[in-house]
């Protein structure tokens, strides 16, 4: 220990400003946006980058609210007031990312626990396919599921998105690998008591795999939010778009105007990283339950 | 255990099982296996987009054609460059980060971790588009930057060359990538066996040689499992490409999955578009295999 104190005090310094480097930029394109849209349009076709908004502004929103307009719901025949297309694309967004997270949750953990504690004929096999099915591209059974979406009159609809978010079978994986956990003695005495196994479920089990939920919700969340590809192809009306989509739809059309851009940008990504920092825990969790055994 | 049950019990166990697992299974069999299977058997037809028009099966065609399309061929080939880049350059970056962060307080830890992440909350939509900006002509700092120091004397148009497209999106893909490996890493190294570390300290092992004698063994799980998925998302580099170039300037940052995408809507041939969607899952399978299998040998 001590003959290398000298170099690794040196070695820690140095990785440690290093880090801060790194940190600052990784931190610089959020900064870039959230500034960008603050700035005037002059300052932003300048070729001389101001570091700080010299002068701030809030026309790059205004634009971006007064660019279209959309109900705010639509359900059947009833039609909610006219608000920013924006907010409308946040309100899908929203539905989408909620329902995907609800459902896949609801799904993933029943799955979870029948794949670790029931034993059932078959279940090597469908777990063997349900792993089999993570290692390969998602996104190459995206084209073939607009072909499908269209046949089941889903297409440019928003639960042409939520359905496959759920059926991708990571949940289930990472709910297994929590639900292993489940003492067996416990569901024993659970059966001997009389308990039927739905109550099982909801009083013995869920308690149990609660932290696993929790991080399977934030993490379907996030990654239904930010599932670009998927709602490009699925989504195409004005009113139907996701906020993302609605981004990149604005950008194709406005390409120079760098300022209403960042702040539709930002309208897209600061809700999301909220939403990460409050539950940032239980997506570390997620992520490493995951991958163990993996 | 199964075997001492009573037949009633392996009864309910059976029906309660698949009680359990049927909404899951409706959802899996239905959006994920199926599309699995569609993709398969329309490779050898020649589908287009509207479901109302008949396809005839036509053997391997789609597949010999692939070979003979020079822009498959190059995005066969960035896309390749894209995952020989970025793969080692993830798995290196994130395992020196997460080694200088990982013993960090509770504090300083979560900061680092959270902002290498962020990249990946921020969306690819969000993260692109401040990118376009900054890759800018006229008014992106990577050129005033360049040029203020000296670097280059005239402005590059990074996005319009074909000599610099790829590198441009290979560096934005780099910084969307390492969150995941770092948090992995991080959590790998808390858990290695300390008694053994430490151990060998006694004995006059350096840093470097306990590194790779008794941590790296250790987290070699870790790290076949972050090759895999870093493989699966270099391949699968789309919105990058969709929003920046659309394959160009003159199919420099073409990629086999942005070019699935532009025959199927853009050309509407749907049984080509799978054709090539099957030999990218079977790219994915071999070079997981391979990685698994040079993994085990270790």
């Amino acid at each position: 220990m001590s003959k290398n104190n000298g170099s690794s005090l040196a070695y820690r310094i140095i990785s440690i400003v290093i880090l801060l480097v790194l940190a600052f930029l990784f931190l610089f394109p959020l900064y870039w946006i959230v500034t960008g849209s603050l700035k005037t349009q002059q300052a932003i076709n300048s070729a001389t980058p101001d570091w700080w908004p010299k002068e701030f502004t809030l026309r790059n929103y205004e634009t971006l609210f007064s660019k279209r307009t959309a109900p705010l719901f639509q359900l059947g025949s009833l039609t909610g007031p006219t608000v920013p297309g924006a907010i409308r694309w946040l309100i899908n967004t929203v539905f989408m990312a909620v329902m995907a997270m609800l459902l896949t949750c609801v799904t993933a953990a029943m799955a979870g626990y029948s794949l670790a504690k029931k034993r059932f004929t078959g279940r090597y096999l469908l777990f063997s396919l349900i792993v089999a099915a993570m290692a390969l591209p998602k996104q190459v059974i995206l084209i073939p599921l607009i072909r499908e979406m269209s046949s089941l009159g889903l297409y440019d609809n928003i639960w042409a998105v939520i359905l496959p978010t759920v059926g991708w079978p990571f949940g289930v994986f990472l709910m297994k690998q929590f639900s292993e956990g489940i003492p067996g003695e416990m569901l024993e005495a659970a059966r001997i008591d009389g308990a039927s196994e739905l109550k099982t479920f909801t009083t013995v089990v869920y308690p149990m795999i609660k932290p696993g939920v929790g991080a399977l919700a934030i993490f379907t969340f996030i990654n239904s939010w930010n599932d670009y590809f998927l709602q490009l192809i699925m989504l195409t009306s004005s009113n139907k778009l996701t906020i993302s989509l609605g981004i990149a739809t604005m950008q194709a059309e406005n390409s120079t105007d760098y300022g209403l851009i960042m702040a539709g940008a930002s309208l897209a990504a600061i809700p999301i990283i909220l939403v990460f920092l409050v539950f940032q825990k239980y997506f570390t969790k997620g992520i490493t339950m995951g991958a163990v055994k993996g | 255990m199964y075997k001492t049950m009573s037949p009633r019990l392996r009864r309910r166990e059976n029906i309660s099982g698949y009680m359990f697992l049927l909404p899951s299974l409706i959802f899996f069999l239905g959006f994920v296996v199926y599309p699995m299977i569609m993709c398969i058997w329309t490779s050898f037809t020649d589908a287009n987009m509207d479901i109302n028009t008949p396809t005839s099966f036509i053997g391997f065609a789609n597949y010999k054609e692939l070979w003979q399309d020079p822009v498959f061929l190059k995005g066969l080939r960035n896309t390749i460059i894209i995952v020989v880049v970025s793969v080692p350059v993830v798995c290196i970056f994130s395992l020196w980060v997460a080694s200088a962060i990982y013993k960090m307080k509770e504090g300083p830890l979560s900061f680092f971790r959270i902002v290498f992440y962020l990249p990946v909350v921020t969306g690819s939509v969000a993260v692109t588009v401040v990118w376009k900006w900054m890759y800018n002509n006229y008014t992106g700092i990577f050129n005033y930057l360049l040029k203020n120091g000296g670097i280059i004397d005239k402005n590059i148009n990074w996005l319009g060359d074909p000599k610099y497209a790829l590198a441009c999106i290979i560096l934005i893909l780099l910084t969307t990538s390492v969150g995941q490996p770092i948090v992995l890493y991080v959590s790998a190294l808390s858990n290695v066996d300390h008694s053994l570390v430490e151990a060998a300290e006694v004995d006059g092992a350096t840093n470097t040689q306990a590194f790779w004698r008794i941590k790296w063994p250790q987290i070699m799980p870790t790290t076949l499992y972050i090759l895999i998925i870093t493989t699966i998302n270099s391949f699968q580099c789309f919105a990058l490409i969709q929003l920046l170039t659309s394959g160009g300037p003159n199919y420099a940052t073409e990629t086999i999955m942005y070019y699935i995408y532009y025959t199927a809507f853009k050309l509407s041939r749907f049984g080509y578009g799978n054709a090539m969607g099957v030999i990218l899952a079977i790219f994915i399978a071999i070079l997981s295999a391979v990685q698994f299998r040079l993994a085990k040998e270790k």
